[in-house]
């Protein structure tokens, strides 16, 4: 049972990164973009988080941690080189 | 002064990311983690606060000579590895003990942990080097 479940939310979320990429290709501003990367980078999380429910491990959980850091700290780092154009003062 | 809810935000997150990379550090040599990815994870959070604030206020309260940070941990994994030449043994020979340690039990600790803290400190004056020079030219 689980077991479809997790293939299906799986399913879904590769949609969703699908949906994002398209967002990034077509993106009217520099700001959708960085958003739809951002969400880009929760559905890689989530999608790992469900895999290792599949494969039974908690070997990933280590790199979703250190992917949601990166991300977080990435986004943080475009969001103020739009802003003020210069990402260290 | 960028963003009120960015200065927050970094004033709690820059303790977790720390000890998560203590923790990535610790559990390394038996487990996924080692010195690279805790080194990599401490220079992001102090990057962090470089975003935050900027290089005057992380000099005065952060005040380390970066290269001195990375000669220090080159000196800590050569010494590891020049110590099981000094007793017989080939280059980088690492051993492990167990140790009864109060309130923590029984944990086991190797040689190798020395060489982890050596990889540790070399990457975060590494890539902090770069980054704080990357900044100031701009």
């Amino acid at each position: 049972m689980i077991e479809y479940l997790a293939l299906i939310i799986l399913i879904i979320i590769s949609l969703s990164i699908a949906l994002c990429m398209i967002r990034v290709y077509k993106g009217p501003s520099t700001p959708d973009r960085v958003m739809a990367l951002d969400t880009i980078a929760v559905n890689v999380l989530a999608f790992i988080v469900i895999l290792s429910i599949v494969l039974g491990t908690e070997m990933f959980f280590d790199a979703v941690l250190v992917i949601a850091v990166i991300a977080f700290v990435g986004t943080v780092a475009i969001s103020k080189y739009l802003m003020k154009g210069d990402i260290i003062e | 002064m960028i963003s009120l809810i960015l200065h927050r935000v970094t004033r709690v997150i820059i303790h977790i990311l720390l000890i998560f990379s203590i923790f990535l550090l610790l559990k390394g040599h038996n487990e996924p983690g080692g010195g690279f990815i805790a080194g990599l994870m401490a220079s992001v959070s102090i990057v962090l606060v470089y975003l935050t604030y900027d290089i005057e206020t992380v000099k005065r309260f952060m005040p380390i000579s970066y290269p001195a940070m990375i000669a220090l941990g080159l000196f800590f994994a050569t010494g590891m590895g020049l110590g099981g030449v000094v007793l017989g043994y080939p280059f980088l020979t690492q051993t492990f003990d167990y140790f009864q340690i109060p309130l923590v039990g029984e944990i086991e600790l190797a040689t190798a942990l020395i060489f982890d803290i050596g990889v540790f400190l070399t990457v975060v004056g590494a890539t902090l080097l770069i980054i704080s020079s990357i900044g100031e030219g701009s």
